[in-house]
């Protein structure tokens, strides 16, 4: 369904070693794992954020996709993501700490990542987005439910732009789709058009 | 744009099997919380208040499962056939679902479990609730830390209003489990006593499990007498620590002023507030702050982590519903644990529970990330 008024902005995909805008290919890697593919990446963009290196797989894969699409960003930007492992490949770490009886190997530093909207939290502080952020767990992509509730974001006034989308890491793979809609744009906010969008690897 | 309104309800509590049985106890200022000796848990006893797993077993039973569903599963699935059976909504495409949790079955990951590791995926989750009912549509699962609950009932309103749904049913629950003990207690955020929220004597928190349910719903045919009217809600991100709360209640104080517009309302319509309270020194700071920012701190005020301890996923929904019996009884429901005023700045706890007139409340919940929730809800029935 296409919304009068309502646009992607821009869009970006980070899968299979690559980084891209708009389509177009920012940056590639041949690292085979995701932790020297993501680093490289953070290299090649100049982002100098050492918080950067504390973060989980997750909130680093979610904060490169944001880099990429909110430079200078000084709009209420709303964050609505969504995947479908959640925190799983943490909540492994954290599982895997607290395996002996006492649970004493614990780690706060690694707990606090157990749930799926840090990434949101992380980007929040990046951009200094003082802004609604929902996360959303789907068996896949579902942009009918995202469209719908950026739509309501927008049209109630909560947020002027809203960057939407898939952020999953699970076992090693990666796989990030993130769109922001906004008044004006490239394409017409039109859950066609993400589909297309989101299949095109 | 159309009203939206909280309607049916069901918690499952330590309290029993229904909201009625939370709320008798609530009235009558008994704690849930007890002391835990579980060293399969936490090392250390700790003060939680759990559910009767014999008698949610029984109930769940009567609903002639097929197969084996975790112990959360036959929780949410309690809980929600109750919900469901008393709104009497059919289940059409006009039917949506909606499930707040932090962790859902993450309790499979442990490998005692029966269940296979699959099972922790979310959506799994999702597709069993959706599928023991039969909803025509996919189930949304919500995980947004500690403010999911209420965040639900917000995701389900902005729903409603695209007309992607009629109706709504939201259901909440995380289970008190070693991964969750042991996580905040790495924090040393964990109390060795039943938890103090605002208080001076303040030493953590206590953490707590339940399951509960609501139809949220744009049909006035559909209510009950203690349903409430969603006047505004709106969440806002402090930007600021991913674990630690804002020192000027940023994303608090925004998300309830963002609400405030959205029900047209100035501070002094709120009757009470039902706040987050966890009874950690930062938060409950944190609160303070921000309700003093939005001129609120005259408002009478309780945490009802005293009697559930933090529910987390669920705590939300749980004390919305909760406040919609406390606007509908005319009843402020005592803070219970509080003796002295142990943050910097004034407000008003609700120390006895004690008869007024309402007809606004203010829900309030923060979680890590830095998000932050606040909704407006008002009474329908005088």
């Amino acid at each position: 369904m296409n919304m009068p008024g309502h646009y992607i902005k821009s869009y970006c995909r980070i899968a299979n070693g690559e980084i891209s805008r708009n389509g177009k290919v920012l940056f590639s890697d041949a690292s085979e794992e995701f932790p020297a593919f993501i680093k490289a990446a953070y290299k090649y963009f100049e982002t100098d954020y050492s918080k950067f290196f504390k973060m989980d797989n997750l909130s680093k894969l979610a904060f490169m996709g944001a880099e990429v699409l909110l430079k200078d960003q000084e709009k209420n930007t709303a964050l609505v993501l969504s995947n479908k492992a959640s925190s799983l490949d943490t909540d492994r770490k954290h599982q895997a700490a607290i395996s002996d009886r006492s649970g004493a190997f614990a780690s706060p530093a690694v707990f606090v990542y157990t749930l799926p909207n840090i990434c949101m939290g992380e980007i929040s502080i990046r951009h200094k987005l003082y802004s609604e952020n929902s996360f959303f767990i789907f068996a896949e992509f579902n942009p009918h439910l995202l469209s719908d509730y950026a739509n309501d974001l927008l049209e109630t006034g909560k947020a002027d732009e809203v960057l939407c989308g898939w952020v999953e890491y699970d076992k090693g793979k990666y796989d990030a789709f993130l769109y922001v809609i906004a008044k004006k744009g490239l394409l017409p906010h039109d859950t066609g058009e993400l589909t297309k969008l989101y299949r095109t690897k | 744009m159309d009203s939206v309104y909280l309607s049916h309800n069901n918690i499952v509590s330590a309290y029993g099997l229904d909201s009625a049985a939370a709320i008798d106890g609530i009235k009558n200022e008994v704690s849930g919380l007890t002391l835990v000796n579980d060293p399969d848990l936490l090392p250390n006893p700790f003060y939680s208040s759990l559910i009767d797993q014999k008698n949610v077993h029984e109930a769940f039973l009567k609903l002639n499962p097929q197969e084996a569903y975790t112990r959360l599963e036959e929780i949410l699935l309690v809980s929600l056939a109750d919900t469901l059976k008393n709104s009497g909504v059919p289940l059409t495409d006009r039917v949506g679902l909606i499930i707040s949790t932090t962790k859902g079955n993450i309790d499979v990951l442990d490998t005692d479990s029966p269940f296979d590791e699959s099972r922790a995926y979310l959506s799994e989750l999702g597709g069993k609730i959706k599928s023991f009912f039969g909803f025509k549509n996919e189930a949304l699962v919500l995980s947004n830390a500690c403010v999911s609950g209420v965040l639900a009932l917000a995701v389900a309103k902005r729903l409603i209003h695209q007309k992607r749904y009629d109706h709504v049913f939201v259901v909440a629950g995380d289970l008190v489990s070693k991964f969750i003990l042991s996580g905040f207690n790495s924090f040393q955020a964990l109390s060795e006593s039943p938890c103090r929220p605002y208080c001076k004597t303040r030493t953590g928190i206590n953490i707590g499990e339940v399951g509960c349910s609501v139809l949220v719903t744009k049909d006035k045919d559909r209510l009950i007498d203690a349903s409430v009217r969603i006047l505004g809600e709106a969440s806002c991100n402090d930007a600021n620590h991913i674990s630690g709360p804002s020192r000027t209640g940023e994303g608090l104080y925004r998300s309830i002023a963002s609400a405030m517009r959205q029900a047209q309302l100035a501070p002094k319509a709120i009757d009470f507030i039902s706040a987050h309270g966890t009874a950690t020194m930062y938060n409950d700071e944190m609160e303070a702050i921000a309700f003093n920012r939005a001129h609120l701190q005259d408002s009478p005020l309780n945490s009802l982590k005293g009697y559930f301890g933090h529910t987390l996923g669920a705590s939300g929904l749980l004390e919305t519903i909760i406040g919609m019996y406390s606007l509908h009884s005319n009843t402020l429901f005592a803070s219970l644990g509080f003796q002295e005023l142990g943050v910097s700045q004034p407000l008003n706890i609700i120390q006895e529970t004690t008869a007024k007139e309402s007809s606004v409340f203010l829900k309030t919940a923060s979680g890590f990330g830095g998000c932050n929730t606040a909704a407006i809800f008002q009474k329908i029935n005088p």
